[in-house]
């Protein structure tokens, strides 16, 4: 063990009993891996600037699971937005919360991870890919199982939505299993609400698997409190002919690391990452996004951009790995920032491995200011300074905006952005 | 209704600007020639209110105001407009969508009401005839992927929108070819009033065939070197600038 210290994961471990032998069974990976390789040290390359162990060992002093916060139904009207219809499946501190939640089984089913058969738990986010889902694997109590069949389209969007709290404990497990099958076709939106001001660690993973020919669209909203620490391992699987989406929008929180792998496991798939961090004050938000094409013909786009005020601070880290049999590949990257601030600090590095040789990929990352020449063209023509300041950012985040397809939650993402750029950055 | 004294500026502690007058009254047309790097665009970016340019001596006054106090907008909004001799492509940004904020911030400015968006687009409809402007380009992101000659056009366009007192049309026809000249100087024309003045800034003489101009001054070394009518174009036309920069140097 590095940081954190071995008896702190070792209370968080013994506080529940496993529910099922599969539970049991990922518990005891996850143990062996910690034991070995522990929580990220301080020079661990892939956590080299984003020092969560420490973070954590600073500001989580009690590492044990969080009890159920208390929630009511207002707390829920006040996140839904306008023109939302759907399912809203609500958690607390990573709990399902039946009597809150609309499940209408649409087209889907919901259950919990402890009655689901499904074997799949765990064989997408894998141990060895992050020390935290091994943590995760040892921690989660129960979990979000939610299935597809073969050929169904959920019409409307299925609204994941968390509430966090500190409460009798700091550290907050979610974990998610979605399965979609052949030819189906389904919309996830997802916002986490920080019940007050004060530090909690949310360690979540997500396992999406995206069968045959079947569409999923994946849309996230961060904006938690700002000691919020959050990570999370979101990692699909991607089969034939297949197109997974997701764009994730990061508006605030304390430390935040995602971590969003897509393996495109087949030829004719597609894997799309959108990503927009609007960030200010002293957030830092780390996204590491990883692409890893394996069969001819797949195709992957990313574009991540940036806005960065105050002393925040922003890590890109897009990896693209193309193996020796993933001719004809079609890999596009992009990372885009703007600094307002000299204490604002932005590291960014494309990681592109290739074996095949007839790949077409293309990368780029680009950090500046504002177009002070745009700015004054703008005011030349009579709009007053800061309006114009508002207009030029919002062009640069609005295109991420227009690949969440799901209209009513692009509004409620833009109008925030919005007020974000036109206030005071 | 401008008045401009011995206006001095630099920029990055260079001076560029030394020591311009000039002095212009509701209704005339101003013409500024002058070499390459004389001053030209430094003087429209000045008085439009860039702030890379630091003025260090003199003063301004634009219908009794001190322009030099005003921040860009508010000279905007005031009544003054610069057409840009290298409009500047914003992506993301909508034509449509820039220009309806900057017509209702200046109209809030002069204590009018907002247009609504139907009365927007009645008047967008009426000048983009004006200036023979295809509705497509103003669908686009502003200036993004313009042509030069679209960019020209479309800063006429937006001058007719905003009906500035004073214009200043930096270059607006360089690069233009016969017809889109025609276009751009039947705009311009079309616009002037006994209230309002235009300066334009040219290299060439045939802009001033269709914009006739009541006085043409020289600008060099940053610091207009000799006035005189629209027969003084033809001349520099004729005889190029080497004759005044010789008199200028020698006088040095
Ligand atoms: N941002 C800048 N930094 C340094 N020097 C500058 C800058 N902008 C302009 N200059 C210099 O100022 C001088 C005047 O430039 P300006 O653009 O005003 O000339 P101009 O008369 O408009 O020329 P042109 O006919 O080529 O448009 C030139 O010597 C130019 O190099
Ligand atoms: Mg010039």
């Amino acid at each position: 063990m590095t940081t954190i210290t071995k008896h702190k994961i070792t209370d968080l471990f013994l506080q529940n009993k496993p529910l099922t032998q599969n539970f049991e069974n990922l518990r005891k990976m996850g143990l062996e891996t910690l034991e070995i390789k522990g929580l990220p040290a301080l020079k661990e390359e892939e956590y080299k600037f984003t020092q969560i162990s420490k973070r954590l060992d600073q500001q989580i002093t009690n590492f044990k699971a969080a009890q159920p916060a208390s929630l009511n139904k207002e707390l829920i009207q006040k996140a839904i937005f306008e023109g939302f219809e759907g399912d809203i499946i609500v958690f607390n501190n990573g709990e399902f919360v039946p009597t809150l939640s609309t499940v209408s089984h649409q087209n889907y089913s919901f259950s919990l991870l402890s009655d689901s058969k499904s074997e799949i738990l765990g064989s997408i986010a894998k141990v060895e890919n992050d020390p935290f889902v091994a943590l995760n694997n040892l921690s989660f109590k129960d979990g979000a199982f939610i299935s597809v069949p073969k050929g169904k389209k959920v019409e409307k969007p299925i609204f994941l939505l968390h509430f966090n709290q500190a409460n009798q404990g700091q550290v907050i497990n979610q974990r998610v299993l979605i399965d979609v099958a052949e030819s189906a076709e389904v919309t996830f939106l997802e916002n986490t609400i920080s019940l007050d001001e004060e530090v909690y660690f949310s360690n979540s993973v997500v396992e999406v698997r995206v069968a045959q020919n079947s569409h999923a669209h994946y849309y996230r909203l961060q904006n938690e409190n700002r000691k919020a620490i959050v990570v999370n391992n979101f990692v699909t699987d991607i089969h034939r002919d297949a197109t997974f989406t997701s764009v994730a929008t990061q508006l605030q929180g304390g430390m935040l690391r995602n971590n969003l792998t897509m393996n495109l496991l087949d030829s004719g798939c597609e894997g799309n990452m959108y990503g927009l961090y609007l960030l200010n004050g002293k957030t830092h938000v780390d996204n590491h996004t990883n692409v890893d094409h394996t069969k001819p013909h797949a195709d992957s786009n990313e574009l991540y951009k940036g806005i960065l005020a105050d002393s925040s601070r922003g890590v890109f880290n897009g990896k693209i790995f193309v193996r020796q049999d993933a001719q004809k590949t079609n890999a596009f990257q992009q990372n885009n920032n703007i600094l307002l601030s000299e204490e604002a600090i932005i590291n960014t590095k494309p990681q592109l491995e290739i074996w095949a040789d007839d790949v077409k990929c293309s990368h780029g990352c680009t950090t500046g200011q504002l177009d002070e020449e745009a700015l004054f063209y703008l005011q030349a023509r009579g709009i007053g300074k800061e309006q114009a300041r508002g207009l030029l950012l919002f062009a640069f985040a609005g295109e991420v905006m227009e690949h969440i397809s799901y209209e009513p939650f692009q509004l409620y993402c833009t109008n925030l952005i919005q007020e974000r750029l036109g206030s005071k950055f | 209704m401008l008045s401009i004294k011995n206006l001095h500026a630099s920029i990055e502690g260079t001076p560029i600007l030394r020591g311009i007058n000039l002095e212009v009254k509701p209704g005339e047309v101003h013409a500024i020639m002058g070499p390459n790097g004389s001053g030209k665009s430094t003087l429209a970016s000045v008085l439009a209110g860039r702030e890379e340019y630091e003025v260090t001596e003199g003063e301004v006054s634009f219908l009794g105001k001190d322009l030099l106090e005003l921040a860009p907008e508010d000279r905007a909004r005031e009544g003054v407009f610069l057409a840009f001799q290298y409009p500047v492509e914003i992506p993301g940004v909508s034509s449509t969508n820039f220009l309806r904020t900057a017509v209702n911030q200046v109209r809030e400015y002069r204590g009018l009401d907002a247009l609504d968006a139907v009365k927007f687009l009645t008047i967008m409809k009426e000048k983009m005839k004006l200036v023979e402007i295809d509705q497509k380009l103003l669908s686009r992101s502003l200036n993004e992927g313009f042509s030069g000659g679209e960019k020209k056009r479309n800063e006429i366009f937006q001058m007719a929108m905003l009906e500035p007192k004073l214009a200043i049309l930096d270059e607006t026809d360089s690069g233009l070819d016969i017809d889109a000249l025609r276009v751009v100087s039947n705009g311009v024309n079309k616009l002037k009033s006994p209230d309002n003045a235009t300066i334009v800034v040219t290299h060439y003489q045939r802009l001033l065939d269709y914009i006739v101009p009541d006085y043409v001054h020289v600008l060099y070394k940053g610091r207009i070197v000799k006035s005189g009518t629209k027969e003084l174009a033809l001349e520099l036309e004729e005889k190029g600038y080497d004759w005044i920069k010789e008199e200028v140097d020698a006088a040095v």
